[in-house]
């Protein structure tokens, strides 16, 4: 009864991974159940509230929905990945400066669009990003400290490309 | 004396922007919730759920699903015979009858899910389906179906409380208005979805790793489901990823994974998926109330009555007991003489409800907030007005005996209608409802009082704190208090920091071990920084009386001329360093006589136990707030757009001013999809909706601008003047919209939400009444 596993080989968070994965499984439970990459979320399985994303190849996407195979020969990063080696990233310690992380589930997948949105659009306005984060849900903080973090990182240009 | 340190002032802490210690590690994926614990030899538990409402349980077997390679154990309802649990004792791990459509029939540890859900599909069932009960009035129909054998009736719980003359006061009434209002089954959408891990050793003893935000007494309730002594149980509380009063009390899925923890001499795992958390967690109760509320000619109140249906669902949590809260409102929402209320719980088919951030209040806000608005309109009377005339000011009781002893809703109508320019908007808009034009605007004001100091509903409201220094001047609080999100270990680490004059970072907070720290009720009722702030404050204040004692034998100073600021002891009047803190707590500690920095608290508040005829000054502080929605509907779509909210509440005074803004923030986002977009669509029992597509949250892009008023009315019993905040500002925003409505379009909505196709068919309705030369009188008003 186990499925095929295919070989893939990727670059996550800068550090090259190859592993053996079903054709079955997806990019989500690959991070969490085989490499032990906890801090992407499992909060819906089907794309709709942006707990797991992730950013493959600059663009933000929901591992819940992806299949890890498809990331063979491709960039990966993940929250553990925005840590510099200074301490956390710039809009990392904006959420934290700002109080936007209550009970945090959703912050990983809400930090990652995030710093994308910033680094496609360093000068990101409020609304921009109120839009821009439409795709991911937080029940606890009504997002308005989110917005104040996010607002406090645009037009200061922190957020190139997140891998090293 | 220490030469380099220079003078110390004191500077409060109080009411500043202190960010949560936890914040870094979630920010950054390090924070490991229970959602990613993974322990040596784990199992994974899966549930097998009913899928249909009412029915027989004919034949179960398990055979094939035991025999698959890598199941280790497979229990069905005979396993759980006789172990029944729940505030009525109705419910059991696993059934042996269906009375809803996510009861548990049978549960699968195996090596990985997948292995468990391929065991699930091999259990066969079948079922003989029962005729259900979807409504409570059908429910308390003679000829119903009965759900439980036990409850004659389907009769669940039953509330009354009176006051005063009812008749006399209808009497007396110019005008009463009278309406039934229908608040919906939502549910909470933790991020986190439900998990627990459940792991005995080999002298019976369980350890349960779960998302409880009531500890203590969660041994007490999960026991009797396992038949086992609540002393042999250990609660340990990762971090989790949301509650909002969802965790507050024990349901299946926690007895069901120490059942199979048991049988398999392992740990077990069981976590849901978001389809099982929609469809298996519990509600918001959903209510039927006639509400009915009289006034004078001149506006002031003279009665509120309000009869209350309650769907209880197929089994008794905490939802069916929201009449405790519900009757505070309906009798203390305002100067309201005369007051007759009851409430009556009917067994049905459907999901079942816990409590949720607002117990009760949101639903009986709903109502009340909405008469208050339609009494003014019948009187003619700006609602601000209304309002100002018939609060209650500091000093007052309530029919139930809630002492108001610090209050100030006349405050925050004054600061939330001046910030917004309530009257003239009201006035404006209102001329402007009937003229053309699809988008309308409209303002809508609200208000509502909730317990702001614990609730007394269980024999004790108190808290166990212990406070301990280490050599090098750290302190840890072991505290009962629960961390759900809500930022009570920022609350903690500020005020140890405040009274011990050491860097909030030198705090560390121990609260997730119910081995290890002492008692308290739990995360609830708006409760924790009021009574946690006090037993930390306390304990605090005793390590520091102790400090300063052995700083007076050793400096030869008195203790009333020293303080401890900046990690030193300094002179109380002017700063002066004498001795770094940590040097201190080490004479202390390596002299002759030794000593230890150690204190313990309990903290009982000064309120009443609830009682059994509900009257009682059952909190030791109460609240209000006001929240003034301005809106933009759509009238042709029926959508509505929330522009702005003010909101001014009664806090008692500001602890963490950045913990606060986010509660109230949040409070009011929940409040919001309350109001608008969330509905548990249940169809006969079945529901329809359970995914984010379906079952619409508020997003970034909806969530208006906040105007913010806290007003400190100094709660002479709270925490540094503090009240509890986190439940008001679920509670007030839905009626503030909906007044806001009909200031916009003259419709009022009696069941939320206020969905764009509720709305717009109201509108139509209006519309078509109008233009057909009826009088719209939407308040139901009746001239007496």
């Amino acid at each position: 009864m186990m499925s095929v596993e295919t070989e893939i080989r990727f670059t996550l968070n800068g550090r090259p991974v190859s592993l053996k994965v079903p054709a079955t499984m997806k990019t989500l439970a690959m991070l969490r159940d085989r490499l032990g990459m906890t801090g992407t979320k499992y909060a819906c399985g089907e794309g709709e509230c942006g707990a797991c994303t992730i950013e493959i190849d600059g663009k933000t996407v929901n591992s819940c929905l992806m299949y890890a195979v498809d990331c063979d020969g491709r960039e990966v990063v993940t929250i553990e990945g925005l840590r510099t080696p200074e301490g956390l990233h710039p809009v990392q310690q904006a959420f934290v400066d700002h109080g936007a992380v209550q009970c945090g589930f959703c912050m990983p997948g809400m930090i990652m669009q995030a710093r994308n949105l910033l680094a496609n659009n360093p000068e990101l306005t409020r609304e921009q990003a109120q839009r821009g984060l439409e795709g991911n849900l937080c029940r606890c903080t009504g997002y308005t400290k989110v917005l104040d973090a996010v607002e406090a990182v645009a037009g200061k240009n922190t957020c190139g490309r997140a891998t090293p | 004396m220490e030469k380099t340190a220079n003078p110390t002032t004191k500077q409060t802490l109080i009411g500043t922007r202190v960010k949560k210690p936890d914040a870094p590690d979630k920010a950054t994926g390090k924070t490991r919730y229970i959602n990613d614990m993974v322990l040596p030899q784990m199992l994974i538990g899966k549930v097998l759920f009913a899928g249909r409402p009412h029915a027989r349980i004919v034949r179960i077997d398990t055979t094939a699903a035991q025999a698959l390679p890598g199941v280790h154990a497979v229990l069905t309802g005979q396993d759980a015979t006789g172990l029944k649990f729940g505030f009525s004792r109705d419910n059991v791990a696993l059934k042996d009858k269906v009375r809803c459509e996510h009861d548990e029939i049978a549960a699968v540890a195996a090596e990985t899910e997948e292995i468990a859900l391929r065991a699930l599909a091999l259990i066969e069932v079948e079922y003989e389906d029962l005729p259900g009960v979807f409504t409570p009035e059908a429910g308390a129909r003679e000829d119903a179906p009965l759900i439980h054998d036990n409850f004659p009736g389907n009769k669940s719980l039953h509330f009354e409380f009176e006051h005063g003359d009812l008749a006399e006061a209808e009497a007396a009434s110019d005008i009463i208005v009278d309406n039934v209002f229908r608040p919906h089954h939502v549910t909470h959408c933790c991020m986190g979805t439900s998990c627990a891990i459940a792991d005995f050793d080999h002298n019976g003893k369980l350890t349960i790793w779960t998302q409880t935000q009531y500890p203590y007494n969660y041994k007490m309730d999960l026991a009797p489901a396992l038949g086992i002594n609540p002393g042999d149980i250990r609660v340990i509380q990762p971090p989790v990823g949301g509650a909002f009063g969802s965790k507050l009390d024990v349901y299946p899925y926690e007895p069901i994974a120490a059942l199979l923890a048991k049988k398999t001499g392992r740990p077990v795992k069981v976590i849901y998926s978001r389809e099982e958390e929609f469809k298996a967690s519990p509600t918001r109760q959903a209510a039927i109330i006639h509400m009915r509320t009289g006034c004078t000619r001149d506006g002031v109140l003279t009665f509120r009555s309000a009869d209350v249906l309650l769907d209880n669902g197929a089994y008794t949590s905490w939802g069916p007991t929201i009449p405790v809260i519900m009757m505070r409102t309906v009798s203390g929402h305002y100067r309201v003489p005369v007051v007759d209320f009851k409430a009556q719980a009917i067994y049905t088919n459907n999901p079942y409800a816990g409590s949720f951030r607002g117990y009760g209040n949101v639903q009986t806000t709903w109502a009340t907030a909405q008469q208050m608005d339609m009494l003014a309109d019948l009187v003619d009377m700006d609602p601000l007005a209304f309002h100002l005339k018939n609060a209650q000011r500091s000093g007052e009781v309530t029919p139930q005996k809630s002492f108001l002893r610090e209050c100030a809703l006349v405050e925050c109508l004054e600061a939330a209608a001046s910030a917004s320019d309530y009257s003239r908007k009201r006035t404006e808009y209102a001329a402007l409802r009937d003229a053309p034009g699809r988008y309308k605007k409209g303002i809508g004001l609200a208000s509502s009082v909730h317990n702001a100091g614990g609730a007394k509903i269980h024999k004790s409201d108190g808290i166990g704190t212990i406070l301990k220094m280490d050599d090098y001047a750290r302190v840890t609080v072991i505290t009962g208090a629960s961390e759900i999100g809500q930022g009570i270990d920022a609350v903690i680490t500020l005020i140890v920091a405040e009274e011990l004059g050491v860097p909030l970072e030198h705090v560390t907070i121990v609260n997730n071990d119910s081995d290890v720290a002492p008692w308290d009720v739990g995360v609830h009722a708006s409760r924790t920084t009021f009574i946690a702030g006090n037993g930390t404050r306390r304990a605090a204040q005793k390590a520091k009386a102790q400090i300063l004692n052995a700083a007076e034998r050793m400096l030869g100073e008195p203790t009333e001329t020293l303080d401890l600021r900046g990690g030193q002891v300094v002179f109380e009047r002017d700063g002066t360093p004498l001795i770094q803190l940590e040097r201190l707590l080490r004479q202390m500690h390596f002299k002759a006589e030794p000593e230890l920095v150690m204190v313990t608290d309990y903290y009982e508040p000064k309120s009443e136990p609830e009682g059994a005829r509900h009257i009682s000054d059952h909190s030791a502080a109460y609240s209000h707030a006001v929240h003034i929605a301005e809106i933009t509907v759509d009238t042709l779509t029926g959508e509505i757009t929330v522009d702005k909210v003010t909101a001014a509440q009664d806090v008692g005074r500001v602890i963490n001013r950045m913990g606060l803004e986010g509660q109230v923030e949040g409070g009011l986002a929940i409040g919001l999809g309350y109001a608008l977009s969330e509905n548990m669509q249940i169809d006969k029992g079945m529901l329809k909706n359970a995914c984010f597509r379906d079952y619409k949250l508020i997003t970034a892009p909806e969530m208006p601008p906040l105007d913010l008023h806290f007003i400190e009315s100094n709660c002479a019993e709270g925490p540094y003047g503090a009240k509890g905040i986190s439940e008001l500002p679920t509670i007030v925003i839905a009626p503030a919209i909906a007044n806001a409505l009909y200031n916009a379009t003259g419709v009022r909505i009696f069941n939320p939400p206020m969905s764009p196709e509720t709305v717009a068919r109201a509108i139509h309705e209006r519309r078509a009444q109008t233009n057909a030369g009826k009088v719209a009188t939407p308040a139901e008003g009746l001239a007496v």
